[in-house]
């Protein structure tokens, strides 16, 4: 069995999977809860002056049958008194020493952080995290993603702290920000251990056309909320692996969150940096139970790859992430269709026609046929291969023109039936490395059609 | 337009409740979103009206109800009665490629129901079907208020021109309004659907009228009049009555025709069946199977269908007999009823089955049992006489009106033909289709485009 356990900055916890600084997180109690259920740790709900909160606060993003694909919310940081959340605090950690304990903070002034980073600290937590990511109603009153959003304030912000703090900083970033290496490198300069991303985007979530409110409504108003769920994962796994790479960062611990929901999601955040995860929508939607998964499947997952620890994981994907100009240019895939497994939906075929390169033709149609689909090569053989799954009587396997498919991926993607299209590499098309690096390098980077003026600027015009 | 009958309660029909009940809408729309939507689907291929069987059902996943209402009646203007009595399972269901993966098809007859049922409910055929055309002051005569007629008087509405049904029987619809099993669909259903085709209006209901060869009497018309004084005439006359065994015994109380006791289940108050302790139906195909499904659900001890071949020869739907077998229905292979006996009043008692060969009885090996209901369905006959009042129009060798497949004209230019008097016997769905077909024909002669 593989090692979870983690340091992280110093932090241990027994494993990598913490909750997120959120609603499942609120209250002591709950807590507990989620450490029987198996969780690592738990970024408590953020601390500051208590807020009044609305009803309603959450709203879903769904699509097709699966609910709670994105989810919003307009709740702020706790409503509780201050007071009672350290009460809580001090009894957590005292019945669950192993498990880790994160205070999540948000106050104004440099008074306010000082008084607040003593109190957590008094509670025998195991480190704080800087909540500069909340990217509604509390920026409005200058905090949250106000300060995530200003490096100089955050970096600032972050020096107080680690003046104070005697536990490990962590800053948690909003993702609402042009280039999330700004605040990243802020809070390495502020001299921060760790970091957190990311927080929730900025969103409006859809709109009740009947009331002509958006949602979730608040009586006869809206207002946008904070977007997080599996449909944010890809937005923080970029920005998250933007910060694992920078050189300027990428000493600093990385806590991942962003549309994790199983031990998958958690092992591509590792993969990419991340030295523990944060969950909260999942939890949401299905409650603590999911760790179980999480933990098991992680383990047995190291385990099949031969690695002994949670830290042999980390960061093992950073290194293939590249630039796109650094990619090979020579390299090809072409698209293969099981005709044992096909089910004759042609969903491949309409996809590549009208969102990709119109390279899989139906077979048994005329030639004028293929042309009036809107094919514009069609090769001279287009054989009729039955489908030869049981019930799929008279239809016949789709046919990609190899001359035509550029390996996009997108048949692959869509085709509904698991491994029934797959990408072959074209023997021979690695290693001839070539990349548009490489081209600008050898002064090689103007293709055939490019504009006069290109032409002309590059000295190449006629 | 006539007013359509209501029919009086006390019917056995109303005991049964649906085999397939209405989706609520998030019913609807979760099984809207299991369909894959397909390209080229077999699902449409399969439908014989040719229902752009994805694009309404993606409609009704996005919540554009009335736009899969469309998709659906601009094909099928009976696409409400298709979604309730089409035999899916080997039409369009069949066809689902879901099959092909081992899973369960998508369920398209209960999402058409759905879309059609709860547009058609809050709003009309014409304004859903618009714009319609100018009227062209031509009228068709129909004979018959079977499917295809119907199914040809809503289109032809459509296309501005006006029709005339004449229906012998006093209850339009024929055997949708009167011989669908009622756990699919019940008269009232079918009665409300002809509602709706009605009130697009310039459709006029002549019912209790009989079309007659020579000259006509009191509730006649003749077909010398119809072809003279209508601009075209469509026969859409169904089949005649239920054929009979000629054996011993077959005429008198507790011997049915199948197709005549599903209409007396479906329209009769006055029908009991509390006597009856074993029913034994005749014959293997889908009359036979509904009919025997019928009586079983409606309490009867034993129900049994007496086939004179095996099982693998039954022409009815493998589907139907499973759902027959489930509900308690016994299916007896290779016998064939040879006598029957009755009491001095002339009351059923016990049959005799014989045997069978290849599909014929061989002697020895007779068995008498008790039976106090015997419902024939052995096919119906086909309605020969009044076709051949029209002059030019021909029949073939089994009595079936001679069409031109791509106009379903017949031998009189004036002349069209659809539904079961055209095929013989096939589904609503087919009727709806021929009629279609008839339609574009009529509309093309009479000058229109």
């Amino acid at each position: 069995m593989a090692d979870l356990s983690i340091d992280f900055c110093g932090i241990k916890s027994p494993n990598p999977f913490w909750l997120a600084s959120a609603p499942p997180a609120n209250s002591g109690p709950q807590i507990m809860r989620a450490f029987d259920a198996g969780w690592g740790g738990a970024v408590w709900k953020t601390l500051g002056d208590p807020v009044t909160n609305v009803t309603s606060r959450f709203w879903s993003n769904d699509y097709g049958n699966t609910r709670m694909m994105g989810l919003n919310n307009i709740e702020l940081i706790t409503d509780r008194p201050l007071e009672v959340n350290l009460k809580e605090m001090y009894e957590v950690k005292k019945r669950y020493p192993k498990n880790t304990i994160i205070a999540s903070l948000m106050v104004e002034t440099k008074e306010n952080w000082k008084e607040i980073i003593k109190r957590a600290e008094d509670t025998g937590c195991d480190g704080l995290e800087l909540n500069f990511g909340c990217p509604h109603g509390m920026c409005e009153r200058g905090m949250g993603s106000a300060v995530g959003q200003e490096p100089k304030v955050l970096e600032e912000i972050t020096r107080w702290a680690m003046e104070y703090a005697k536990t490990p900083v962590i800053i948690k970033l909003t993702p609402n920000t042009g280039d999330i290496n700004e605040p990243g490198e802020a809070a390495a300069r502020g001299g921060a251990p760790a970091i957190s991303l990311i927080n929730t985007i900025k969103s409006l979530l859809g709109v009740d056309l009947d009331r002509m409110v958006p949602n979730p409504r608040v009586g006869t108003q809206s207002t946008n909320g904070g977007y997080c769920g599996p449909a944010v994962k890809p937005i923080a796994l970029y920005m998250m692996s933007q910060l694992a790479k920078n050189p300027a960062t990428k000493h600093m611990a990385i806590s991942g969150i962003g549309g994790i929901s199983n031990w998958r999601d958690a092992a591509e955040f590792i993969a990419l940096g991340a030295t523990s995860v944060q969950v909260c929508t999942a939890v949401m939607h299905y409650g603590y139970r999911i760790v179980e998964d999480m933990i098991e499947g992680l383990s047995d997952f190291l385990d099949s790859k031969g690695m002994k620890s949670v830290s042999e994981l980390r960061g093992q994907a950073v290194g293939a992430y590249a630039e796109w100009g650094e990619l090979d240019l020579n390299y090809n895939l072409k698209a293969r269709i099981n005709p044992d497994t096909c089910i004759g939906c042609n969903l491949c075929t309409v996809a590549c026609m009208d969102g990709a390169h119109q390279c899989i033709l139906i077979p048994g149609r005329t030639h004028e046929e293929h042309v009036k689909a809107g094919h514009t090569h069609i090769p001279a053989v287009i054989p009729e291969v039955p489908v030869k799954a049981a019930g799929a009587v008279g239809r016949f396997l789709p046919v990609i023109d190899d001359v035509e498919c550029v390996g996009c991926n997108l048949c692959h993607l869509v085709c509904p039936v698991p491994g029934t299209i797959t990408m072959q590499e074209v023997a021979g098309t690695i290693g001839h490395h070539e990349t548009w690096n490489d081209r600008v390098a050898q002064g090689r980077d103007i293709n055939p059609g490019a504009m006069e003026s290109t032409l002309k600027k590059r000295g190449l015009a006629k | 337009m006539h007013p359509l009958p209501v029919l009086p309660s006390g019917r056995l029909e109303q005991r049964f409740s649906e085999k397939k009940p209405a989706y609520s809408a998030p019913e609807a729309v979760t099984e809207a979103n299991r369909c894959l939507y397909c390209v080229d689907a077999p699902c449409i291929k399969a439908c014989p009206t040719g229902i752009d069987i994805p694009n309404f059902i993606h409609k009704i996943s996005t919540g554009n109800t009335t736009g899969a209402a469309r998709t659906i009646l601009k094909e099928n203007i009976l696409g409400a009665s298709c979604a309730r009595v089409c035999p899916v399972e080997v039409l369009c269901a069949g066809a689902c490629v879901y099959n092909a993966w081992g899973r369960e098809p998508i369920a398209i007859g209960r999402l058409q129901r759905f879309a059609t049922e709860t547009t058609l409910t809050s709003r009309s055929l014409e304004t859903l079907m618009a714009p319609r055309k100018q009227p062209s002051g031509k009228t068709v005569a129909i004979i018959g208020a079977g499917p295809a007629s119907i199914a040809a008087a809503g289109l032809l509405a459509l296309e501005g021109h006006k029709s005339v049904i004449f229906e012998r029987k006093l209850v339009p619809g024929g055997l949708n309004t009167l011989g669908i099993a009622p756990y699919k669909q019940s008269a009232d259903q079918a009665l409300q659907e002809i509602a709706w085709v009605f009130s697009l209006g310039d459709i006029e209901l002549k019912s209790g009228v009989e079309v007659v060869a020579g000259s006509a009497g009191k509730g006649q018309v003749s077909a010398g009049t119809l072809l003279s004084d209508y601009d075209a005439v469509f026969l859409g006359l169904g089949l005649g009555p239920d054929s009979g065994l000629g054996v011993d015994g077959e005429h008198g109380e507790g011997v049915w025709g199948a197709v005549d006791l599903i209409e007396r289940i479906k329209a009769d108050p006055k029908l009991t069946l509390e006597h009856v302790k074993r029913a034994l139906v005749i014959g293997g195909g889908n009359t036979a199977l509904d009919i025997a499904h019928e009586l079983k659900l409606l309490g009867i001890d034993d129900v049994a269908m007496v086939y004179r071949r095996s099982e693998a020869d039954m022409s009815g739907y493998e589907h139907e007999l499973a759902h027959a077998r489930e509900s308690g229905v016994r299916l007896v292979e290779n016998r064939a009823l040879t006598k029957l006996q009755r009491d001095a009043s002339g009351k059923l008692i016990s049959v005799t089955l014989s045997h069978t060969e290849n599909g014929k009885p061989v002697v020895g090996g007779e068995e008498q049992l008790s039976a106090e209901l015997v419902a024939l369905a052995i096919g119906q006959a086909t309605a020969t006489e009044v076709v051949k009042a029209f002059a030019g129009v021909a029949l073939d060798k089994k009595g079936r009106v001679v069409v031109d497949a791509a106009t379903h004209r017949t031998g009189n230019d004036k002349v069209w033909s659809g539904g079961d008097c055209v095929n013989g016997g096939k589904e609503v769905v087919n009727a709806v289709q021929e009629a279609k077909i008839a339609v574009r024909d009529i509309v093309r002669a009479l000058g229109g485009k």
